[in-house]
């Protein structure tokens, strides 16, 4: 209805589910560790790469798929671990912004390593490319990815749903988000949690990679980046504080990108990043919280 | 003896930059290309340092102005016989004026301005990641309309035509014109007001210092300085709008940061330091001879070794290589100084 409504057929509103799904999926990972950590993963794109030059690598020797998604996870998970020991556990104590800064630079060394790597005429990674076929459900067509791009999103949505909700790793992750200092001083291991925050961060990142890698084939040393930009600005849209406001944000800023790409003529779809960094802007200087953060939550810490 | 002080302030990246192009003078063309770039980025990462460096709050969004001063200069200086070649669908003002190098110079400088107020107006408000997002946005968002937009401009073609008038001289003195500024605004009471505020939000506050309006003083002027380099850039370079995007932005920052973000003569150090390894890099990616032996990196190289600098600087030294303080007197000099005060 809403489709027949916009003038967009089934095929756009599927996709831009899809593509919501797979930036929520994003947008948790890196709210995941922002809320343990405050820091900001720019590099996060970078891991979805990475992951993505790992199937390209076990297609292109012919290896059987699901070797080629062990072999993902294995590289994503391997990376997300070393990057917090490298990189985010020295920064630990500095500001967001210096933060964020690293973490900017970490996203360039890694593109560039890739760049010198496999160069920048891109591999192919095809092993799914079955995906992409339609499949008919109720008399309309729809291409299989972005059902599955849906479900598997909502899949972990669930599942990490149920881990932080139920598990005693979990509880210890929110204590954390809510207050780290308060949280160790109870007895929460520090560490523990960062490290299971960041693995989980990293296999969420694999899992998009997996998901990317059906819709866009060609991997290239900026593979992920456009994407990455865009799911923080969902973030901080959605509200950084809380992990389901983040995942909202991540969402939304995925729909409305894959809905607006889909159902808008070339020539005005071309200017879509800009009305998308307007509508962000917008939200952050109205609600500074972010657009779905909880009523009078405070934008500034005071000491 | 403050006024000593500051005298030393200034004249350290002064005689910096002097030294450096006095330097560009003595090497081969294509070596002076790389010393002319390397003055050109001390312009912009001064100006990156009069926002960053004074207020504390992180900008992703410099680099737009940088553009906007270059489209500025670039359109108004190209001749006009060149203009429908390059831009079919330019406004016709823009396609009938067209003015020398100095005018276009101080008219970019004033379009970078205006821009950074009319952007900094409501944005000015936000503080610490947010303020790195919207500023992203800004950036996001001059890079794409620029890049379309053939009204105001050569769209994806690229500035070829415009007159090369950046030549040593040129870059050397408007790296000196940013140094001046940025030592004026750190020495006025707005810039004092505005390191208050850094160093402590609320009790700036609480002695009438608006933290809003100290930012867009120094937004604003940044913007100006951001603006001229982007002018003294379209003069150099044939430049595109992709010439102003992720990558100018990360390796100014990068310069920035490796230097030390608070203070000026961390901004010039930064900015020459960073330069001189990019460009002995770049040089290297071609194959070059050191030590009787040919180096051949492969193309890329310099952004790993850059990110890797920044991120190593970042960790080890967060401060950055001056420990972003101004150049300190020396203790030998001070001393004769003051037994001549003294006597």
């Amino acid at each position: 209805m809403i489709a027949t409504f916009l003038g967009a057929d089934w095929q756009t509103l599927a996709d831009a589910f899809g593509l919501g799904g797979i930036y929520a999926l994003m947008a948790v990972g890196i709210g995941l560790v922002f809320g343990v950590l405050r820091l900001v993963n720019f590099a996060y794109g970078q891991l979805v790469m990475a992951g993505a030059y790992a199937l390209a690598f076990a297609y292109e020797r012919g290896w059987p798929v699901w070797i080629g998604i062990l072999l993902c996870f294995a590289v994503v998970v391997v990376l997300s671990v070393a990057m917090d020991w490298l990189v985010f556990r020295p920064l630990r104590t500095q500001t967001p912004a210096v933060m964020l800064v690293a973490t900017f630079a970490v996203a360039f060394l890694l593109q560039s390593i890739a760049l010198l790597w496999f160069g920048s005429l891109g591999k192919i990674a095809a092993s799914l490319s079955a995906l992409n076929q339609p499949w008919t459900v109720g008399g309309v067509d729809v291409r299989k990815i972005s059902l599955v791009a849906t479900g598997v999103a909502a899949g972990c949505l669930v599942a990490l749903v149920l881990l932080l909700g139920r598990t005693n790793v979990g509880l210890h992750m929110r204590a954390a988000a809510l207050d780290f200092r308060t949280a160790r001083l109870l007895g929460v291991r520090a560490h523990r949690v960062i490290g299971s925050a960041v693995l989980i961060s990293g296999l969420l990142a694999a899992t998009v990679a997996v998901l990317m890698t059906v819709q866009t084939p060609l991997v290239t040393p900026d593979f992920a980046l456009r994407d990455t930009i865009l799911v923080l600005a969902g973030v901080v849209l959605g509200g950084m504080n809380r992990l389901v406001s983040a995942t909202l944000g991540g969402f939304a800023i995925g729909f409305a990108s894959g809905f607006l790409g889909g159902a808008l003529p070339t020539d005005q779809s071309q200017y879509l990043p800009s009305f998308l960094f307007a509508a962000v802007i917008l939200v952050l200087l109205i609600r500074p919280a972010g657009l779905f953060a909880r009523r009078g939550a405070q934008a500034v810490e005071r000491v | 003896m403050r006024r000593f002080g500051a005298g030393f302030e200034l004249a350290g990246p002064v005689v910096l930059v002097v030294l450096v192009a006095l330097f560009g003078a003595t090497v081969s063309s294509s070596t002076q290309t790389y010393v002319i770039t390397a003055l050109v980025n001390v312009v912009i990462v001064v100006a990156l340092y009069i926002f960053i460096g004074n207020s504390g709050v992180v900008s992703f969004g410099h680099v737009s102005f940088v553009a906007v001063g270059a489209w500025t200069a670039g359109i108004l200086s190209m001749p006009a016989g060149e203009k429908p070649a390059i831009m079919p669908s330019l406004a016709g003002f823009l396609r009938d004026t067209t003015v020398g190098n100095v005018p276009s110079l101080a008219l970019a400088a004033a379009v970078g301005c205006v821009y950074a107020l009319i952007v900094g107006l409501p944005l000015m408000r936000l503080s610490g990641l947010a303020a790195g997002i919207a500023t992203f946005g800004v950036l996001e968002i001059t890079h794409n309309v620029l890049r379309y937009w053939e009204r105001i401009g050569p769209g994806l073609n690229t500035f070829s035509a415009v007159p090369e008038t950046t030549g040593l001289l040129q870059a050397c003195v408007g790296a000196l014109v940013a140094i001046a500024v940025a030592f004026l605004y750190q020495w006025s009471r707005y810039g004092r007001m505005l390191r208050a505020t850094r160093e402590d939000a609320a009790a700036a506050r609480a002695v009438g210092v608006s933290v809003y309006v100290q930012r867009l003083v120094a937004f604003t002027v940044s913007g100006a300085v951001a603006g001229l380099a982007g002018g003294l850039y379209v003069h150099l370079l044939p430049a595109n709008a992709e010439s102003f995007y992720l990558d100018l932005t990360f390796i100014t920052l990068a310069m920035l940061v490796i230097g030390g973000v608070t203070s000026l003569w961390g901004a010039v150090v930064g900015a020459v330091a960073v330069s001189a390894v990019d460009s002995f890099l770049a040089e290297a990616e071609n194959g070059v001879n050191v030590l009787g032996r040919t180096l051949d990196l492969p193309s890329g190289t310099r952004i790993v070794v850059v990110g890797a600098l920044m991120a190593l600087v970042l960790i080890l030294r967060p401060s950055g290589l001056t420990g972003g303080r101004e150049l300190p007197v020396p203790r030998a000099l001070m001393r004769s100084v003051l037994t001549k005060f003294s006597a």
